[in-house]
Formats: C-alpha cells, sequence, structure tokens
C-alpha cells in the first residue's frame, strides 16, 4: 500500500527533508513569536536541524562519520553557551522591564 | 521467531517504520515548540523534539551523540529554559497574543524555505553509500583529541566564559529591589 515509503531510512533525501522541515519550523518560530524565551528555544530548533544534517552527512558518507560526530558534539557544546548567555540576558532584562515580550523593548527606540 | 523484511499490508520495512515514526514525533514536537500557547507545555514539547532526534542520531549511527543530546539537550537546557519560563511568567503574561503581527509573513516564509530547501536536496545527486556500522566512541575520541584538538579547546573556553557570563549577567545588582 505505502510501499513507496519502503527504503527511505536508507535515503539521505529524507533526512536531509527533515532537517529543511526543523529549520524552517524554527524560523518560523523565531520571527513570529512574542516571548523572547520561546524566541532562544526556536533558535535551538535551528541549531538542532543543522546538526542532524551534519550527522545525515556523516552516516552516509563512511569516511567522515568520525568528523560530523566530533563536530555534532562541538556543535551541542556551543549551543550550551548560547542558551545560557541568551537565557540569563532575557533574565536580566526581565528584571528592568517585568516582561519577557520582545515587543515591549523599545528603549533604543526612543 | 523472525520478523518479515517489510511489514504486511504496509510495504516498507522495520527501519523506515522506525525512521517515520521518529521523523513523525520530531516534527510534531517542533510544530508544537512554536504554535502552542501555553509557553510551559512548547517547553516540554522541546524535550519530546529532543528525544526524538536522539532517537534518529541511534538510528544514523552516532550513539555518542544521542547520549550527548540527551545529557546536555534534554537534561541540561530544557531545565534551563524551563526554569527561565518559571521565572518569568507573571499573571500579566499573555494567553491569547502569542504571536507578532508579522506571523503570516513569517509562515509563508518558512513555508518557502522548507520547499526551498526541499528542492535544493531532491534535486542534488548526493554521493551516498549507507552506513552500515556505528561510530565507535573509540574513533570519536581519537578524531576529538587528534584532528579537532583546537576546537576541543576553544569550546572549552567558550564554555567558562559563557558560565561566567551568564552568571554575571543574572545576578542581582547588589541593593537592587526585588
Amino acid at each position: 500500500m505505502l510501499s513507496f515509503l519502503n527504503g527511505i531510512s536508507q535515503s539521505l533525501d529524507a533526512y536531509l527533508v527533515l532537517s529543511g522541515i526543523l529549520f524552517a519550523i524554527g524560523s518560523f518560530g523565531f520571527l513570529a513569536r512574542r516571548n523572547a524565551i520561546s524566541m532562544l528555544m526556536s533558535i535551538e530548533l535551528m541549531v538542532n536541524a543543522v546538526n542532524l544534517a551534519f550527522i545525515a552527512f556523516g552516516a552516509f558518507s563512511p569516511s567522515l562519520a568520525a568528523d560530523a560526530g566530533v563536530i555534532a558534539l562541538i556543535v551541542i557544546a556551543s549551543a550550551a553557551a548560547e542558551a545560557t548567555v541568551g537565557l540569563a540576558i532575557v533574565i536580566a532584562i526581565y528584571r528592568n522591564k517585568k516582561t519577557p515580550l520582545v515587543d515591549e523593548y523599545d528603549a533604543m527606540r526612543q | 521467531m523472525t520478523l518479515p523484511p517489510t511489514i504486511p499490508l504496509l510495504g516498507f520495512g522495520w527501519n523506515d517504520l522506525l525512521f517515520l515514526v521518529l521523523a513523525a514525533f520530531m516534527v510534531v514536537g517542533g510544530l508544537a515548540v512554536v504554535l502552542q500557547r501555553d509557553i510551559i507545555r512548547s517547553g516540554l514539547a522541546m524535550i519530546f523534539c529532543f528525544a526524538a532526534l536522539a532517537g534518529l542520531y541511534v538510528t544514523l549511527g552516532t550513539p555518542v551523540v544521542a547520549g550527548a543530546q540527551v545529557l546536555v539537550y534534554i537534561g541540561a537546557i530544557s531545565v534551563l529554559v524551563l526554569f527561565a519560563i518559571m521565572l518569568t511568567q507573571t499573571k500579566a503574561a499573555p494567553r491569547a497574543l502569542v504571536f507578532q503581527t508579522q506571523a503570516l509573513p513569517a509562515a509563508i516564509a518558512a513555508v518557502v524555505l522548507a520547499v526551498l530547501i526541499g528542492l535544493t536536496v531532491v534535486s542534488t545527486n548526493w554521493p551516498q553509500q549507507a552506513a552500515t556500522t556505528a561510530v565507535a566512541a573509540a574513533d570519536l575520541a581519537a578524531k576529538l583529541f587528534s584532528a579537532y584538538t583546537l576546537p576541543f579547546e576553544v569550546v572549552s573556553v567558550l564554555l567558562l566564559a559563557a558560565v561566567v557570563g551568564g552568571v554575571f549577567l543574572a545576578k542581582r545588582e547588589r541593593g537592587e529591589a526585588d
């Protein structure tokens, strides 16, 4: 019935399309949400999409598999650093402005 | 007892079923992160999405990265995000108006981006051989400490700087009320 899906887990295209979909979801969230923490979560989604692409490329070209794993680990570590600083900034701004909504951060517009 | 090579009635293999289920979980979790009105729920959906992604890493033969994903993303970053949500949730937080006014153009742009990436991927002929074995942790470690020593050291300094900077930014000024 659905036999066109046979072998989809052995095709690089499927993983890359999946990664593109996740990246697009993340970019939508980053552009559309008002809450600063939601925007940070969307950035995490985009970082993970890129990581999935790295791992998929590594898995489908065996000489690069270990390199892809190392790059993915480094990306995970830098994403952790980014999340730490981003959330600290959000909390510091929240302490002054009492709101997590980015469209009310207008101090530099006035 | 042995399983048949393809699933009866559906016509695709068991690995494909695993891939499809994990991919569906991941996409649904990601959509829930960006579309959910209640931000706590979108934080929980993020954990769900990252867990499915860790499963995909395992099926792609990198269990070490999957373990790091579970430890760092589910264990650390999601908890940090949930803490930040709880620190910044107020009674006045909007329930109804969670999207910016440019949400519709943003949705169109995201769909266009996904379609463009999909078309590019499908129309390119990747030189591919399917993965056979999983990457051993020893291979990964050998790479990490030989060819990638400099990035490793830079990332460790970056993490230290981020932790110090995070503490400095988030700590209360002396004598500040609240």
